[in-house]
């Protein structure tokens, strides 16, 4: 019964859907209140509805309702709570019905906090949301439907993928949904405002702090991913460059850039049409990730299981609004106006500059992703592009970029003088320097690369010190007066500067981990120990237990350093019982300034096992920098003008046009 | 003109659009081999049934033939099995199987259990031939001709369609 | 993956005298180079791994073949000339520079100086454009001042 409640609910929210991706913009083109109206009772219905489908299939996972096609096979009677609830989310099917739940709460939020928004504006960025709606719904229900039944129904499911039986898996995709669904928003507000014709720095006031969020959001979620496959996959890693994890990278560099972007627009009113089409890509770029991962055209360990109808579906999806979104740019954008003028150096143009590297970067890694695809197509052969071709071209793209974070907070806005910005920033330039060799050399040796990784890093947080010590301390202004100036810094700037200063801290940890790692491959027998880096490694033996739906092996590593006890690690082979897939399952210390890694690897003769041992330096900095990004994102979002009562705000505010009938 | 340049990401991302529907009907995990058209690698294997006596590529010259990979733990090759063991009985070429990284006891048994379509299995122990024909998945079938050049390579099970389009077709011109 | 039939296999660790446990391989400089080479071959029969990561046999065997290459004093290149010899060039992770790549590897670098120069190039056009074309200027009073 539950599940056809779920499966009703879909279709009835699916009915919903289409009211308002109709009747409120027809209204806005129109005139009429009364179509208008009906945005946000429709926004909340839907949210209902998909809610209660939700909640249905989740119901049908703890209740293990094999009957239901999907939880049969994802899910078991052995699967403890914490995972049949996030076995939701754990195939394709699951995964779609988040997607549109994410949707919805999206859509919830803009109803809800957007009193100060006109009516016609908001009728037309529901609308846009409740069409996408519409697409991912008939997807689901056409072709993806997690309410199938399965007769007769088995005694037991077919269990939760091992590798998806974490932790990770409870937060990471919600959170990586936040974000990609988030990034519909700022997509509504342009289509919106593409439509309606008020493109201006109020419009971009009001997009701000949703694609700031829905930013925040993203990088917590790709961290989260990065961080679950460092210590679930056995090998160390954290970033493959596989196509799945780039189809998150891609959205939110261009993320990145719009929110740079928007901040220009809503100052200076310029770059209005740029911002617009980046909103646009943001959007389409979380739509083709979506299709990457679901249709089977590239190859990659996170992919779903595939099928060519899906993917066609998804296809067209894709080119009916990603088709639409720049038709209608390309209709609309060449008649927005070019806003405030600014000189050649300036801090517009250290953010347009900056725009242009992060949208090549992108389309760099779009590139790259999509090559042996591009080749197969055209048959000219089949070929594979991994880590040693992002990383050599990545890397060199993001340095300038870069260098910019370091000029451009300090630039002014209009017009910069060069001489002025080299003078302010002599002391920062000489400490980054200073500060990148002199770690190089207590690290015990001095790579190029790796100081030039560490010389960004000092660079963005000398330049930080840099523009937080001129706000606080000006000429003239004594010390004494420093914390109230410290005080009056408004939110949005310094959550900017915290996470510019998290970025610094993402870019140390990639640093030091890639210069500084230690591995060492050893056979140890019970009592062996080997040395790396100053710690001790012992291996104690074997164990073997029964987990909750998993047999395991489980070794025993004590781990000293100078005599003194530092931790006790326990690497495991793991067998889980229903799939009879083996896991290897490693053992982390996790500390401020390392980690200390190990992982069983083969048995040999003996009872002896290769043990692989990693010394990683800082490796926890770099999801620690994406944490504070996100934090600096969410803090300049809590800024009190964001949150003023825009009492003088109608629309007559709003420049129109130029050319439009007013 | 400005209209033009607000054109392009159109215009550009409708390009997009017809390879990512050309991707749709392509498998990502197949990889065509390179030895198509190249002289077949040197080897020197035992007889599955019998550990003194090889076969070496050299007493394969001068006759076209098909070279099946196979192992007793593979299950795919279950399904494969049957379609030889009847395409065997057409005598159309020799087939000569390769038994890949398997102990010959099980082997000699599968064989025993499933039927033999096989003029003489080659034991490959450690699949170093195996990989020097580019083996990466099992089961998987090659042709050579009587010049010792490979000249087709299937990914995968045969199946009674590909034997009929395009492996008879092709055996019968090498046989001139 | 017989080999994790650790359940028969294992019994209780034994003490064997305790001592400093030998490399995996005899020689650590050989097994760098081996990893270093194995971090840049494809394993085919996963989904999108290294044989360097994976623990499929495959990947086993061809960390074996390339060991024993290095072993014979064969150079880096000669041991990616035997794979793709034998697999086609999907077997390498850095695509190689050929006619058909040279898209690929000059494109991210010919997208930026393209990018940038165009920026630079609208950017001088607009700076000789009359004050018209923009927005009448505000008070500047609080254009630079704190609040980005």
């Amino acid at each position: 019964m539950i599940p056809e409640i779920g499966h009703f609910s879909l279709w009835l929210a699916l009915g919903v859907a289409w009211v308002l991706g109709i009747l409120p913009i027809a209204g806005a083109a129109r005139n009429r209140a009364d179509w208008m109206a009906l945005a946000r009772p429709c926004a909340y219905t839907l949210f209902f509805l998909v809610t209660l489908a939700f909640a249905c299939l989740m119901a049908s996972f703890i209740r293990h309702d094999f009957s239901v096609l999907y939880v049969a096979s994802n899910s078991n009677s052995a699967l403890p709570i914490e995972y049949r609830i996030a076995g939701v989310w754990g195939g394709h099917e699951g995964s779609l019905l988040l997607w549109v739940q994410m949707l919805s709460i999206w859509m919830l939020a803009v109803a809800l906090f957007s009193r100060h928004l006109p009516q016609a504006v908001l009728a037309r960025i529901l609308a846009v949301m409740g069409l996408i709606a519409v697409g991912f719904l008939l997807f689901m229900l056409l072709t993806s439907n997690p309410f199938d039944r399965l007769f007769p129904a088995p005694m037991e499911g077919r269990d939760l993928n091992p590798l998806l039986q974490d932790p990770g898996m409870v937060t990471h995709p919600p959170m990586l949904y936040m974000g990609y669904v988030g990034f519909s928003v700022a997509f509504a507000f342009a289509l919106a405002a593409l439509i309606g014709g008020n493109l201006d720095a109020t419009w971009a006031r009001w997009t701000r702090p949703w694609t700031t969020v829905a930013w925040a959001f993203l990088t917590i979620g790709i961290a989260l991913g990065s961080s679950w496959a460092y210590y679930v996959l056995g090998w160390g890693g954290w970033w493959f460059w596989d196509p799945v994890e780039n189809a998150s990278l891609m959205p939110w560099l261009l993320g990145t850039a719009l929110i740079h972007s928007l901040a220009v627009t809503e100052k200076r009113n310029s770059f209005k049409s740029w911002t617009v089409l980046l909103a646009i890509l943001a959007f389409s770029f979380s739509l083709l990730g979506t299709f990457l991962v679901r249709s089977g055209v590239l190859s990659s360990v996170h992919a779903f299981a595939t099928d060519p109808r899906r993917g066609l579906f998804i296809l067209a999806f894709l080119t009916v609004v990603v088709g639409s979104s720049f038709a209608l740019y390309a209709w609309r954008a060449p008649s927005v106006g070019l806003g405030a003028r600014f000189a050649v150096l300036s801090k517009e143009t250290t953010l347009l500059a900056n725009n242009v590297l992060l949208l090549v970067a992108a389309g760099a890694v779009m590139l790259g992703t999509l090559y042996p695809l591009l080749l197969d197509a055209l048959g000219m052969g089949k070929l594979s592009v991994g880590p040693p071709y992002f990383d050599a071209v990545f890397l060199p793209l993001m340095a300038p970029a870069v260098f910019l974070m370091g000029i451009g907070p300090l630039a002014r806005w209009k017009e910069a003088q060069a001489p002025d910005l080299a003078q302010r920033l002599r002391w920062a330039a000489g400490v980054a320097v200073g500060c990148a060799l002199a770690t190089g050399w207590l690290a015990g040796e001095l790579h190029l690369v790796a100081t030039l990784g560490l010389l960004m890093s000092f660079w963005i947080v000398a330049s930080v010190a840099t523009d937080l010590l001129e706000r606080v301390h000006p000429a003239g202004s004594p010390w004494a007066q420093a914390p109230a100036r410290m005080r009056q810094i408004p939110r949005a700037l310094a959550g900017m500067m915290l996470a510019h200063v998290g970025v610094a801290v993402f870019c140390f940890g990639v640093t030091m981990v890639k210069a500084y790692e230690v591995e060492s491959d050893a056979k140890m027998a019970t009592g062996d120990s080997t040395t790396v880096r100053g710690y001790t490694f012992t291996f104690r033996g074997t164990r073997e237990y029964s987990g909750p739906n998993y047999e395991a092996l489980q070794g025993r590593i004590d781990v000293t350093q100078g005599g003194r006890e530092v931790a006790v690690l326990s690497p495991e082979k793991r067998i889980y019982r229903v799939q009879k897939n083996p896991m290897t399952q490693a053992s982390i210390d996790s500390g401020l300034t390392r980690d200390l890694y190990v992982s069983l690897g083969e048995p040999v003769e003996g009872g002896a096992w290769i043990v692989r041992v990693y010394v990683k330096p800082f490796i926890d900095w770099i999801w620690g920098g994406c944490m504070l990004m996100a934090l600096g994102g969410l803090l300049a979002v809590a800024d009190r003008r964001y949150r003023r009562k825009q009492a003088t705000d109608p629309v007559a505010h709003a420049a129109p046009l130029a050319g439009t009938a007013p | 003109m400005k209209y033009a340049r607000a054109l392009v990401p159109l215009v550009v991302f409708l390009g997009l659009v017809w390879f990512l529907a050309a991707g749709l009907w392509l498998d990502p995990k197949e990889v065509p081999s390179p030895l198509i058209g190249k002289p077949a690698p040197a080897f020197t294997l035992t007889r599955l049934d019998d550990a003194a006596q090889s076969i070496r590529r050299e007493d394969m010259l001068g006759k076209v033939w098909m070279l099946n990979v196979w192992a007793s733990w593979c299950v795919a090759c279950r399904e494969e099995h049957p379609v030889l063991v009847e395409f065997a009985r057409k005598k159309l070429l020799p087939i000569y199987g390769l038994n890949y990284k398997d102990e010959r006891a099980a082997g000699l048994k599968w064989i025993a259990n499933f039927g033999n379509p096989y003029d003489a299995s080659l034991f490959d122990q450690d699949g170093r031939v195996g990989i020097d024909f580019g083996v990466y998945g099992v089961p998987e079938t090659f042709i050579i001709d009587r010049e010792g050049v490979v000249r087709f390579k299937q990914i995968g099970p045969v199946t009674p369609e590909v034997l009929r389009d395009r492996i008879e077709p092709l055996v019968r011109k090498l046989n001139g | 993956m017989r080999r994790l039939l650790f359940i028969a296999l294992f019994a209780w660790a034994w003490v064997a005298g305790a001592k400093e446990a030998p490399s995996a391989a005899q020689d650590p400089v050989l097994e760098a180079r081996v990893l270093h080479i194995a971090a840049e071959l494809r394993c085919l029969v996963c989904q999108n791994q290294t044989i360097a990561d994976s623990h499929a046999d495959l990947a086993v065997d061809l960390r074996r073949q390339v060991r024993e290459m290095l072993q014979q004093g064969r150079s880096d290149q000669e041991v990616f000339d035997y794979m793709t010899a034998r697999y086609g060039d999907f077997v390498l992770y850095r695509p190689p520079v050929r006619s058909t790549t040279l898209l690929l590897w000059f494109g991210p670098g010919a997208m930026a100086v393209i990018g940038l120069v165009l920026l630079v190039l609208v950017l001088r056009r607009r700076s000789r454009m009359p004050a018209e074309n923009f927005d009448k200027e505000e008070s500047d009073a609080g254009s630079n001042a704190p609040g980005a």
